[in-house]
């Protein structure tokens, strides 16, 4: 495997608009002449599909939802980063992304992170354009506010729901399209494999989740915007569809898969509230600026909030953190809440919570300022705990939340496997090792919108690439892979259900390859994945038949790979053995107990190979250089 | 915590082809604490360890936002609860012993696929018939060349609000897809960018909502009573006069 | 005038159809009890006021014929109405309960239906004079034709005026739900509208009710004076 990442040289300000001038193009007349096919109707795969749809490539979109609107980029809440500087306080293209790598821990490389500042801009201006109802001030123009633990106020928001709104503004993008026929889109259908011809991507094999077809679609390139992976978890802030199927297949097909390892850990969830629980609920991290984070100085401390004296409280960020307070990022902070509750000080039924107090900022500010600002927030938080957040201190717990890792991509968005082209979450280009807020819908969008629409143009054009259609034995072949693949899963008639595989694969993760991790305990999950996967194999149960709608088969699937993927995740994690960014590598910290990053080893994008099945995968490495931002080290003390 | 006894009334559809019938089920220790999907998720893996087929229904985000859950409980769509979708209402909202009746959508535009899962691409194609702004990528002006009063914007954001999950046509007793139509052109008849293709969009809009089998509005407001995002019924209204003002002149 | 017919066939412009049809018919209703409440004003008055508007022959075909017209639209229209709302859910469900609903708005072909057979049977009665051929005799000392006595026989029958107050009020509740709905599906409604809408609908339609029970009470309580010299057939 050869990792070029073909970025171009020169003074990084310049890389993108030379790289532009040196891609080749493609005459309009002979745009339609080339198809594409996209799998993932997020904000990357949506907006991707629209632009290249108006461009004149023919393409066909893929989502295992209903309606491609449903894509979990819809859940995000927050806002969107743009280095407009509307408000005048000092924010420039260079700063967004000075701000990125080093929020990124410097694992992300600096040509991509760059390119992804400069375009954002754009993302704001197209957005308008396409009507999303940013908020506004009253003169009429933008409102922007800050996030994330960033110095100015550059997040463009609409209301709670941003995320949602990008969504349907791609969507809507994408429903013209295909209202115009240029797009054919197919709704409940998942990718289950990847066809390569010739070291090219030129196809997939689906299964129609209505009536259980398994069939093939053949292009001239084919883009994976499928998202992250964050379910391997189990418990996760990611709907609860959202799969690794495609990323891993295209992986086992030969595309490199960067820096699995790389989860980001939200600190401010729901924390579970039983057995049954079936998803972690995010709630926006806003609600740090005026709560204080607590928990009893005693261990097992069962008192109901309001009996626990001031003195016997430890408001632990406050107290470790003086200079950033409850506003740590969100790494520090998931990690803290982990540690005092792993002490035995965790509160709630479960005693994995920590409490977010709201009582001094209620007495200080008034109640009315409170439920101005957090007003959706409280009403949603009573909605799934049944407490009331104006009387009791909520409840919180951190929870995985996005993935930074992803298959490894090169400065055009294309993995290992020519014409393979991956965006947004999927890919593990412009995070690094952490995740800054409000910057992973700038990312898809960028990826979709204003990357993409010039790569895969220039790939076509600079590809010979003959016709070809499904009817090609290598389609046949794969085609007849996934049919054993599911045979094989609905013939077994064991005992377990393939939730309760999901569940116990979640708990392992969470457990050794979490926000904190260690030698000891990621071998000991390097031996307990491989024999869960056995038993999987052996003792999974499901019901229905291959020939219709069957949901259980459709988890079975997902699990099923899930299971090959965290063997590969929790040796990339044992392989780095530096803390960075969104995780704790036990035995790498400071005198004082911080995250130690290693640069003199660590400084590159880990990236694997499969091999085969029962094969240990085969590292490479991306070395990382920084010479636009020097590398310092991230203190939040 | 409260744990309780129901009795769960759903209906079971093989697939479209198919009759469905309701099935009764029992369900003992659920609690207060979970969400109405998790105590499904519960009845399911209980049906798929005994070797039955578990219930189909719709559900994605469980946060509220993406629009997939729907179910029809004890007569509402998503619940009893106002302002809440089905995988955001929680058991604490029922009593032991309740007896729960539980249907998809029904509606002849949203034919059932399988048990509770319906086919709601209705709405999809009422969005590819005039649900956008017929920008192309890239060449847009500067986003605050456009300054937009700030009450428009918010009036649009109230309308875009929509998660699409349908709740309006199941609440309507004729199952018309007015409130969503309506929230779909609102969003962009308040806004500037939205005047140019005003007229079009609504016509083309109403035209493929007809043509989709859904009912007419008679103004009997359930819809509103049931959306989960409380999409205001004013949004019909300014529709209807768009739409004939978009008649009568054009 | 295609595009006509196909606006007005469209879910919206048939819904602006049933709201202009029924605004003339909420017009003519008001005209209609005004005039008859000169009842009250004694047999002179009233027999006056209709010979009065059958002296304008040309004024009263011009507004029956647009009443005939505004009527027909407004029937057909909301009987291909709801026949399309029908087949919109052909699966009923098991279980469906109200949320912002009136029972006057679920319920408008019913009541409608109601409202179009009293109707009928009140221009076979008084109209037509086709139930009780013998009024056509009527005249009174004047010679002119003897509403007043027709009105006044008829309501002390207590089967007919029942009839007339039971379909009264359903009409009263046809328009409650009505008057709104006109506002609403014009598109002239507005939030700040909507509760003086509400307020008046509610009144106009309570005004309607009252003032056109208000003759079959009268008479039957005995309130009416029963003309002289007159005899019943």
């Amino acid at each position: 495997m050869k990792l070029d990442a073909k970025c171009p040289s020169g003074p990084i300000a310049q890389q993108w608009d030379k790289h532009r001038f040196d891609m080749k193009l493609i005459n309009p007349a002979n745009k339609r002449k080339f198809d594409a096919i996209v799998v993932g109707t997020g904000l990357a795969g949506a907006s991707a599909a629209a632009s290249l749809a108006e461009l004149g490539y023919k393409v066909d979109v893929f989502c295992f939802s209903d309606s491609p609107r449903r894509a979990h980029s819809i859940a995000a809440q927050g806002g969107i980063n743009a280095a407009k500087n509307y408000p005048n306080d000092g924010d420039s293209v260079m700063r967004l992304f000075y701000d990125t790598v080093k929020g990124g821990d410097f694992r992300a490389r600096e040509s991509n992170v760059y390119r992804l500042a400069q375009v954002s801009n754009a993302i704001i201006d197209q957005c308008v354009a396409q009507g999303v109802p940013f908020a506004r001030e009253y003169s009429g123009l933008l409102d922007n506010r800050s996030f994330g633990g960033a110095q100015v106020s550059r997040t463009f928001y609409a209301r709670g729901q941003t995320g949602q709104q990008l969504l349907l503004g791609a969507y809507s993008a994408l429903m013209r399209q295909v209202g115009l026929g240029q797009v054919k889109m197919h709704a409940r259908t998942e990718m289950l494999d990847l066809v390569v011809i010739d070291g090219r991507a030129r196809g997939i094999v689906v299964r129609d989740l209505v009536s259980g077809e398994i069939r093939s679609y053949a292009a001239d390139a084919v883009v994976l915007a499928t998202g992250g992976y964050a379910n391997i978890f189990y418990l996760s802030t990611n709907a609860k569809a959202c799969n690794a199927t495609a990323i891993w297949r295209a992986h086992k097909r030969g595309a490199g898969l960067a820096n699995p390892c790389y989860t980001q850990i939200h600190p401010t969830c729901i924390p579970r509230s039983g057995d049954y629980q079936s998803k972690l609920t995010l709630m926006s991290e806003s609600l740090r600026n005026d709560g204080r984070v607590w928990v009893p100085k005693a261990k097992v401390d069962k008192r109901s909030p309001d009996q626990i004296p001031e003195s016997e409280r430890d408001y632990y960020l406050e107290r470790k953190y003086p200079s950033y307070g409850n506003l740590a990022p969100r790494d520090i902070s998931s990690r803290a809440a982990k540690e005092v509750c792993d002490e035995g000080r965790g509160v709630g039924p479960s005693g994995f919570g920590v409490y977010l107090d709201f009582a001094d900022s209620i007495q200080r500010l008034g109640k009315s300022v409170i439920e101005e600002r957090y007003g959706n927030l409280f009403e949603m938080y009573e909605r799934i705990t049944g407490e009331n957040p104006y009387g009791v201190p909520m409840r919180i717990y951190p929870a995985p939340h996005y993935t930074m890792g992803g298959l490894w991509v090169d400065y055009n968005l294309m993995s290992t496997i020519d014409g393979l082209h991956v965006i947004g979450e999927a890919n593990f280009s412009d995070h690094g090792a952490n995740r800054l807020g409000a910057s992973a819908l700038m990312q898809g969008l960028a990826d979709g919108y204003f990357i993409l629409p010039y790569t895969l143009g220039h790939y076509f054009a600079s590809s010979k690439l003959g016709k070809l259609t499904t009817d090609h034995p290598e389609f046949k072949r794969v085609e007849n892979e996934v049919n054993e693949r599911q045979q094989r899963l609905t013939s077994m008639n064991g005992k377990r259900t393939p939730d309760s595989f999901h569940r116990a694969l979640g708990a392992i993760m969470w457990e050794k390859c979490g926000m904190a991790r260690n030698e000891r305990g990621l071998k000991e999950a390097l031996q307990a994945i491989p024999a869960l996967r056995e038993e999987f194999w052996q003792n999974l149960k499901i019901t229905g038949s291959r020939e219709e709608y069957n949901v259980v088969l459709e988890h079975a699937g997902r699990v099923a790979d899930f299971l090959e993927f965290a063997e590969t995740m929790c040796l990339d994690a044992l392989t780095r053995t530096e803390s960075c960014g969104g995780h704790f590598r036990e035995e790498s910290h400071t005198p004082d107990g911080e995250a130690q990053r290693d640069d003199e080893n660590f400084c590159h994008a880990t990236v694997w190979e499969h091999l085969g099945d029962g094969k240990t995968p085969m590292a490479h490495k991306e070395s990382l250089t920084f010479d636009t931002v020097k590398l310092t080290v991230r203190s939040y003390k | 915590m409260t744990l309780m006894k129901l009795t769960l009334r759903i209906w079971r559809q093989k697939n479209a082809r198919t009759e469905g019938q309701f099935v009764t089920y029992q369900l003992d220790n659920v609690s207060e604490h979970m969400s109405f999907l998790e105590m499904l998720d519960v009845l399911n893996e209980g049906l798929v360890a005994k070797g039955e087929e578990p219930v189909a229904f719709d559900h994605d985000c469980r946060e509220g936002i993406c629009g997939a859950c729907s179910l029809m409980i004890n007569g509402y769509p998503h619940g009893p609860l106002p302002k809440t979708t089905t995988c955001q209402l929680h058991m604490r909202h029922f009593k032991d012993g309740d007896v729960i009746t539980v249907e998809p959508w029904r509606a002849r535009a949203f034919p059932v696929i399988k048990d509770c899962v319906t086919d709601r691409s209705a709405f999809d194609r009422i969005m590819q018939a005039g649900g956008f702004i017929s920008v192309r990528t890239g060449g847009t002006p500067d986003a605050n060349a456009l300054p937009i009063r700030k009450r428009s914007a918010d009036l649009s954001m109230d309308a875009a609000a929509c998660i699409g999950c349908g709740a309006c046509v199941a609440a309507c007793k004729n199952a018309s897809a007015m409130l969503f139509v309506a929230a779909k052109v609102g969003q962009f008849a308040h806004l500037p960018q939205g005047q140019v293709e005003r007229k079009e969009r609504v016509k083309a809009m109403i035209g493929r909502m007809d043509v989709e089998g859904f009912g007419n509005c008679t103004n009997t407001y359930d819809c509103e009573g049931a959306c989960p995002k409380q999409i205001p019924r004013r949004f019909i209204n300014e529709m209807n006069r768009d739409f004939i003002w978009a008649a009568l002149t054009e | 005038m295609r595009w006509l017919m196909n606006v007005l066939t469209s879910s919206i412009g048939a819904k602006a159809l049933m709201a202009a049809t029924g605004l003339i018919l909420v017009l003519f209703l008001v005209g209609h009890m005004v005039g008859n409440l000169q009842l009250f004003g004694g047999p002179d008055m009233l027999n006056g006021y209709a010979e009065f508007l059958h002296s304008k022959p040309l004024v009263l075909w011009v507004v029956r014929l647009g009443m005939i017209a505004a009527v027909l639209l407004h029937i057909l229209s909301s009987i291909r109405l709801t026949l399309l709302n029908n087949r919109a859910r052909p699966t009923a469900y098991k279980l469906k309960r109200p949320i912002s609903s009136t029972f006057a708005s679920r319920n408008m072909f019913l009541t409608g239906l109601v409202v179009a057979a009293f109707v009928t049977y009140h221009l076979l009665h008084f109209t037509f004079r086709a139930t009780h051929p013998a009024f056509a005799t009527l005249k009174d000392a004047h010679g002119r034709f003897d509403v007043y006595s027709m009105v006044v026989q008829s309501f002390s029958d207590p089967l007919i005026a029942g009839a007339y107050i039971v379909a009264l009020v359903l009409l009263g509740l046809h328009l409650w739900h009505a008057i709104g709905s006109t506002f609403q599906s014009l598109g002239l409604m507005s939030p700040k509208l909507q509760p003086i809408v509400s307020a008046m609908s509610l009144a106009l339609a309570g005004l309607l009710v009252l003032g056109n029970v208000a003759m079959p009470i009268a008479v039957l309580l005995g309130l009416v004076a029963r003309t002289q010299g007159v005899t019943l057939p």
